[in-house]
């Protein structure tokens, strides 16, 4: 799961090198729009739908953090 | 708050569309994305066609020219309208109130009543629930409910937030009194705490249009917007809906005693194509209950949304039909309403 998230971060960003340690939001690597690209292609990738109340910037902020998301929201 | 009405029906629906079709493709050097992002983009937002009037047209231009429509269609009489409803956030003018110039362009009795509202994406529901009150009058029998909105010069076209979504258009929604006793039920809900979450900054008395007004600047987003341009606080406009809207449908139908398969469509406000399937996500409704295809072949014209959902998906049902109808969005404002369709004069999409 990790390595799929990490693959999609890369794919959709491949500007970031540093995946594992980088704090996405803090460091205004992503906006908005790179989230709801991100939400579309983990519920596509793990056939679950992200809850949209949980589309928030902290849930996007570091590659533990997305993982914990798609987790949650029901990926196996 | 809660409302309920009967003895009121919607007979007929016209949405009228500028024939300009602006495609996003075209666009996408106005902004600050890569090729890359612009095609994800596409597909999770439904950035791709949308109609824009050309300059100078004015929302009663639109309004008029569907008015006339029915009229020489026979399918609409002048003197059957007792009210005229403009619900819009573009008006020709501050004064007069542009139901006014539609009432004299049209040739209207003296004896109606007409007034505008200052309403966008809610602005359907708030209609219909104004028209619904006003044929509670014995003399009032049929309100010409109009909603347009030719917003897109006052959308940055430097605007990712804003400009791919957007669109101007106008519909005409005849509403009367009915025979069958039907309920129709509606909820409505406003926090003006967020108010400015939508907003234009300048033009109007608060802040005067100035050449200062009028100067783009670039925000941290890499978009550029003048005072004088709409500004759309996207995330806070996103986690409103998805938080208020779902519990707003949920509540209403279970305290109508309803299910989900009860209704036989879901038709809401389109703002952009991620948000609303992220909706039906969160309501459990099927894609083909909840239609989701205004904003990629018209663009979001605001009120108008709803009307031209019905009219593009509905368009060839010769049944009656169960409608949850939402709309939520500017103000902050949400309103859901449950009502029967029965099978409409009129049900139709024009371009002017």
């Amino acid at each position: 799961m990790r390595d799929t998230i990490k693959k999609i971060i890369q794919d959709n960003r491949p500007d970031i090198d540093d995946i594992e340690n980088t704090a996405f939001i803090d460091d205004g690597m992503l906006d908005s729009f790179d989230i709801v690209t991100l939400v579309s292609e983990f519920d596509k990738a793990f056939n679950i739908s992200i809850d949209g109340a949980d589309i928030t910037p902290e849930n996007f902020n570091t590659l533990d953090n997305m993982v914990n998301l798609v987790k949650k929201n029901g990926a196996k | 708050m809660r409302l309920s009405f009967q003895g009121k029906k919607i007979s007929g629906i016209l949405t009228v569309v500028p024939k300009n079709e602006i495609n996003f493709e075209d666009e996408i050097d106005n902004y600050n994305f890569t090729k890359k992002q612009c095609m994800k983009l596409k597909l999770v937002m439904g950035y791709d066609k949308k109609r824009i009037a050309p300059y100078g047209v004015c929302s009663s231009d639109l309004c008029e020219y569907g008015m006339n429509y029915l009229f020489d269609n026979n399918l609409l009489k002048r003197e059957e309208i007792d009210a005229l409803i403009m619900v819009t956030q573009s008006p020709d003018y501050f004064m007069p109130a542009t139901s006014n110039i539609l009432h004299g362009k049209l040739g209207l009795k003296e004896d109606i009543i007409c007034f505008d509202i200052s309403q966008g994406c809610c602005g359907f529901l708030i209609g219909l629930i104004q028209a619904f009150m006003l044929l509670d009058q014995p003399e009032i029998k049929k309100v010409a409910l109009l909603n347009a909105d030719v917003i897109s010069p006052k959308v940055s076209k430097r605007d990712r937030n804003s400009a791919p979504l957007l669109g101007d258009g106008a519909s005409i929604t005849i509403v009367e009194k009915s025979d069958n006793n039907e309920k129709i039920y509606a909820d409505i809900k406003f926090d003006g705490k967020n108010a400015m979450c939508l907003n234009i900054p300048a033009g109007g008395f608060r802040m005067p249009s100035t050449p200062e007004t009028a100067m783009e600047k670039e925000d941290e987003a890499g978009n550029f917007r003048a005072l004088d341009h709409l500004v759309m606080k996207g995330d806070d406009v996103f986690n409103f809906v998805l938080n208020k809207v779902p519990n707003q449908i949920e509540e209403l139908l279970k305290s109508l005693n309803l299910t989900k398969n009860d209704i036989d469509y879901f038709i809401c406000h389109q703002p952009n194509k991620f948000m609303l399937q992220k909706l039906a996500d969160k309501l459990g409704v099927s894609y083909d209950k909840l239609p989701n295809n205004i904003v990629e072949n018209f663009g979001n014209a605001s009120g108008v949304t709803i009307p031209t959902n019905i009219c593009y998906n509905l368009k060839n049902t010769d049944k009656k039909l169960k409608l949850l109808l939402s709309g939520f969005g500017v103000g902050l404002t949400w309103a859901s309403m449950v009502l029967d369709l029965e099978p409409l004069k009129f049900i139709d999409i024009i371009e002017f």
